[in-house]
């Protein structure tokens, strides 16, 4: 049964949009073409606001909103694009940058990556902070996939799309904050999972090279995400 | 799946208990971990494991639990523990040259346990006794207004003595 | 009775008779500088001087002067007695009725008796907290019995809403207008509402939760079921530190009683309203302190936070409106029911109405629990309560507010303490963890600390606050081993701007205060360390000097 959802009229960067009331302010400016940096989120999963890089300011709220969690409201004034946002974005994927060891050269998704992409979209030319170079290890033990840490920004879609797609739940976080990490299982090697199907969503919707498919060299793993809002479609349907 | 107790110890009726006791909701993971530490003084892997066939919780987000909270221990702990406070007010008056002496005393770093097995070393955020700072819990009891030669003689008759 | 709450104004707590009680504090900081040996040693002498039946010796709560424990009290006669060791019994006991020991007593006319004002500690260290009876003999559940039967749930908020309570854990949100909210929401699916109290304190330097669970338990689950009835919820949690067995041991006890004497339970006090608790114990998470993380933790998750809204009043424990209150908070709101909302305004400033309770402790005098009016000086705090600072020390700074506060230095002292004037000098009113630092404390040194906490203490989920807190403590190190250059003085100032503005939640918003603070108050500190190498207060090893001496 359909349920009724009114429709908002709302601003964003001055111009008038409607949209409805379900929808986030990410999704109603996607739609009318307005640009959004975004690495978390993924059409097709759960929004976690993990990011940061999709907050927006609203007029008469003093903090930044993250749009892709934010429904919008009827008489919204949203500011996408304002200087002090850019920069924060800036210093959001400098930030990234630094935590662990993207080497874009040596990396199979070289050319193929979100991050690097936004990278070159924000205007990211050097990073200001001291690389932290942790030591990071890569899981090979899995037949056809690799798990990469050094390349990993904790955006959790394969945490996501494999509890809430495939339904394994093969992933997780470990530990915390710094020091976190994502895991299969008891954190053991990949290869030696018990839940894992082997189904590779997890290496489809990963934004860099933390995942990748067995035999793929640098600047060749590019990633296939049309099965996402397929399958999504498809289990709405059946309901 | 059906979950089978790794051991014939009679510990994991206690982890049983709690679980029960919780209708074995997945929610009551937390609860279930504390037991097993309690119970066991640590969390193995065969534990966790049993866990989360016992409760249906997938095997990653249980290992992302044990290791989120920092009051679960996935090592053994020695015979003695010596919980060096690092609150503000312990730190104001001196708790890192606490940890310091104790740390090239037995030979430990914090987070760890003597090789002997005697002693494991930790730091706590605060355990709430800033009125006496700094404090120090050796074996679950608390000793305030702590000084490099009180701790020293302290352990000294609780740990080394057994050697 | 006295709101005062003297140890003078105290009922007859047992109503057995006994003309004399000792009451031995066996809150943690007593119990650690050995009070169960005094409790004995005191039993001892009463029975053989053949006082049983005229004097009774009591376990009781906090009786607040930790640094000069073990602490007895001698009910109804205002004596405490401090440092008291084993061997003092007999000569106490002989005392009784008659002067008291001079050479033991607590000086009960100095400020840090007189100034204080118990509305929350009004029981602490009068009655047994593992006893119902005690409480009950001190006006407890008067409140929630006069709640049942007087009050509707609407008069209940009323009451809450005019005594201007603001919520205890730091933020001083008006806790009225968060159970109107709640009373408001539509329950679950299911017809559910949850009412939570944070008792995960888990600011370093802070121990006024813990106090007062294990001095006056039944206060605070009356001020649950308060809650519940006036909120329309039937289930309560807990959720409270494993770090703190004593208070947890004494919730559980608490609870059994109050289920057994139906104060909590099915039709309590045979009305319609239903109420249980149940105790839910955290695993040390200092994030589990924000309440959408703290609603995770219960449900048995890894306590992360997520972006609000929805707010948990609307969308909280397992998607049903849940009301989230800190110890000190619902500690408040019997005495509110029993007195009424304007009798509580009465006390405290304009905006912050009534007493806060802080752990005062660090470089100063007398350490311990207190509890004073709002709007107090943080002069009269420090130096009169407090006793100032102790070996002719220089007075450097207070901080306030743990890691999301600030540092407070001596140009402040004369301003009132209340959640506005505390956060317009850039801390904040926190749980209430009050920290004195002297001239032997660096400012830099101090903000390191915080950072390395926060960053350790980090959820890992968003990015400013992730990554952010790492590049800040790693900065700071710098600054503090004389590496630094006034860039990395710049880049941490803009870091500390980009945390705060973007990060997910309460934590990494305010993991920069530490450091913006004393870079407002003590920036010739910092600059010491970057252009000089050199620590002012002698702290921090500077790698040159190490060079330079080897």
């Amino acid at each position: 049964m359909a349920k009724q959802v009114q429709v908002k009229t709302l601003k964003i960067n001055g111009v008038d949009v409607g949209g409805r009331g379900d929808q986030t302010i990410l999704q109603v400016a996607r739609e009318h073409d307005i640009e959004m940096p975004t690495l978390c989120h993924i059409e097709g999963l759960s929004d976690v606001g993990a990011c940061r890089l999709c907050l927006v300011e609203v007029k008469g709220i003093n903090k930044l909103i993250p749009s892709c969690t934010t429904l919008v409201e009827e008489g919204m004034e949203v500011t996408t694009n304002s200087e002090r946002l850019a920069k924060y974005r800036k210093m959001v994927l400098e930030l990234l940058f630094a935590e662990r060891n993207h080497i874009c050269s040596v990396c199979v998704s070289n050319g193929h990556c979100d991050l690097q992409d936004l990278a070159r979209l924000l205007g990211v030319t050097h990073v200001r902070y001291p690389y932290r170079y942790p030591r990071l290890s890569v899981d090979a033990s899995h037949q056809r996939f690799v798990l990469d840490q050094n390349r990993c920004i904790l955006c959790t879609r394969c945490v996501r799309v494999c509890d809430e797609i495939e339904g394994a739940h093969t992933w997780d976080v470990m530990g915390r904050g710094i020091e976190a990490k994502v895991i299969t299982d008891l954190n053991q090697p990949w290869g030696s999972s018990e839940t894992c199907t082997s189904c590779g969503k997890c290496v489809q919707v990963c934004p860099t090279g933390a995942l990748s498919e067995k035999g793929k060299s640098v600047a060749e793993m590019s990633k296939r995400r049309q099965f996402l809002p397929y399958l999504t479609t498809m289990r709405e349907e059946r309901e | 799946m059906k979950a089978e107790r790794p051991s014939d110890d009679k510990r994991w009726r206690l982890v049983d208990a709690t679980m029960r006791r919780h209708g074995h909701e997945p929610n009551c993971l937390i609860e279930a971990l504390h037991t097993v530490q309690e119970s066991f003084g640590y969390l193995e892997k065969d534990a966790l494991r049993y866990v989360a066939l016992s409760l249906r919780v997938p095997l990653s987000k249980v290992y992302g639990v044990a290791t989120f909270y920092h009051f679960f221990s996935m090592k053994p702990q020695g015979k003695h523990t010596c919980v060096v406070c690092m609150g503000t007010a312990c730190y104001i008056k001196g708790a890192q040259n606490l940890l310091d002496s104790v740390r090239s005393r037995m030979v430990v770093e914090p987070g760890d346990t003597t090789s002997d097995g005697q002693l494991s070393l930790l730091t706590a955020r605060c355990v709430g006794s800033c009125g006496l700072a700094p404090a120090v819990v050796i074996d679950n009891k608390v000793l305030g207004n702590v000084t490099e030669s009180r701790l020293s003689e302290t352990l000294g008759r609780s740990v080394e003595h057994e050697l | 009775m006295s709101s005062e709450g003297s140890v003078e104004g105290a009922a007859d707590p047992g109503g057995d008779g006994k003309t004399h009680s000792l009451n031995v504090c066996v809150a943690a900081g007593c119990l650690s500088s050995g009070s169960e040996k005094v409790k004995v040693a005191l039993e001892d002498a009463v029975k053989s001087h053949g006082l049983e039946h005229e004097c009774k010796v009591k376990g009781v709560g906090c009786l607040g002067l930790c640094s000069k424990g073990p602490l007895v009290s001698v009910e109804k006669e205002n004596v405490v007695y401090q440092d008291v060791e084993p061997g003092d019994a007999a000569e106490i006991v002989e005392s009784l009725g008659k002067e008291a020991v001079t050479r033991l007593k607590c000086d009960m006319e100095s400020p840090f008796f007189t100034r204080q004002t118990k509305i929350v500690l009004e029981n602490c260290g009068i009655i047994d907290p593992e006893r119902i009876e005690d409480y009950l003999a001190a006006d407890g559940y008067e409140a929630l019995s006069k709640a049942l039967t007087q009050l509707t749930p609407h008069d209940v908020v009323d009451q809450i809403s005019k005594s201007g309570l603001r919520g205890r854990g730091g933020a001083g949100y008006p806790t009225g207008l968060k159970w109107s909210t709640i009373a408001k929401s539509v329950p679950d699916s299911t017809g559910r509402k949850f009412v939570i109290c944070n008792a995960d304190e888990g600011d370093p330097g802070a121990f006024m939760d813990r106090s007062v669970l294990e001095s006056d338990p039944f206060r605070v689950l009356e001020g649950m079921a308060i809650a519940g009835y006036a909120t329309g919820a039937s289930q309560g949690y807990i959720y409270v530190r494993a770090e703190y067995p004593l208070a947890v041991k004494r919730l559980r006890t608490a609870i059994r009683q109050a289920e057994k004497s139906g104060y909590l339970g099915a039709n309590i006090l045979d009305t319609t309203f239903s109420f249980r608790i149940d105790i839910r114990l955290g695993a040390g998470a200092f994030v589990c302190g924000e309440e959408t993380a703290l609603i995770a933790s219960i449900e048995g998750k890894r306590g992360t936070p997520r972006p609000r809204p929805p707010y948990p009043a609307e969308h909280g424990l397992w998607g049903a409106p849940t009301l989230i209150n800190n110890v000190e908070t619902y500690a408040n709101v019997p005495a509110i029911i029993r007195h009424g909302g304007e009798w509580f305004a009465s006390r405290g400033t304009e905006k912050s109405k009534g007493t806060k309770v802080f752990a005062l402790a660090g470089r100063v005098r007398n350490t311990g629990l207190i509890e004073v009016p709002i709007g107090i000086t943080l002069r009269e705090v420090v130096f009169d309560i407090g006793g100032g600072v102790p070996d002719g020390k220089k007075f450097k700074a207070v901080q306030t507010g743990g890691p999301s506060g600030g540092c407070i230095p001596a140009e402040h002292l004369d301003m009132p303490v209340d959640y506005e004037t505390l956060s317009r000098v850039g801390s904040m009113m926190g749980s209430g963890g009050m920290i004195v630092a002297d001239e032997t404390s660096c400012m830099v040194d101090v903000a390191k600390f915080f950072m390395e906490f926060c960053m350790s203490e980090s959820c890992g989920k968003c990015i400013p606050c992730r990554v952010g807190t790492a590049q800040m403590y790693d900065l700071l190190c710098k600054i503090t081993s004389g590496q630094a250059s006034m860039q990395d003085l710049d880049l941490l100032i803009e870091l500390c701007d980009m945390v705060k503005s973007t990060s997910l939640c309460g934590l990494g918003q305010s993991a920069p205060n530490p450091v913006l603070s004393t870079l407002r108050y003590f920036r010739s500190e910092y600059e010491e360390h970057i252009l000089n190498k050199r620590c002012p207060a002698g702290v921090c090893k500077m790698s040159n000097e190490v060079v330079h001496n080897g």
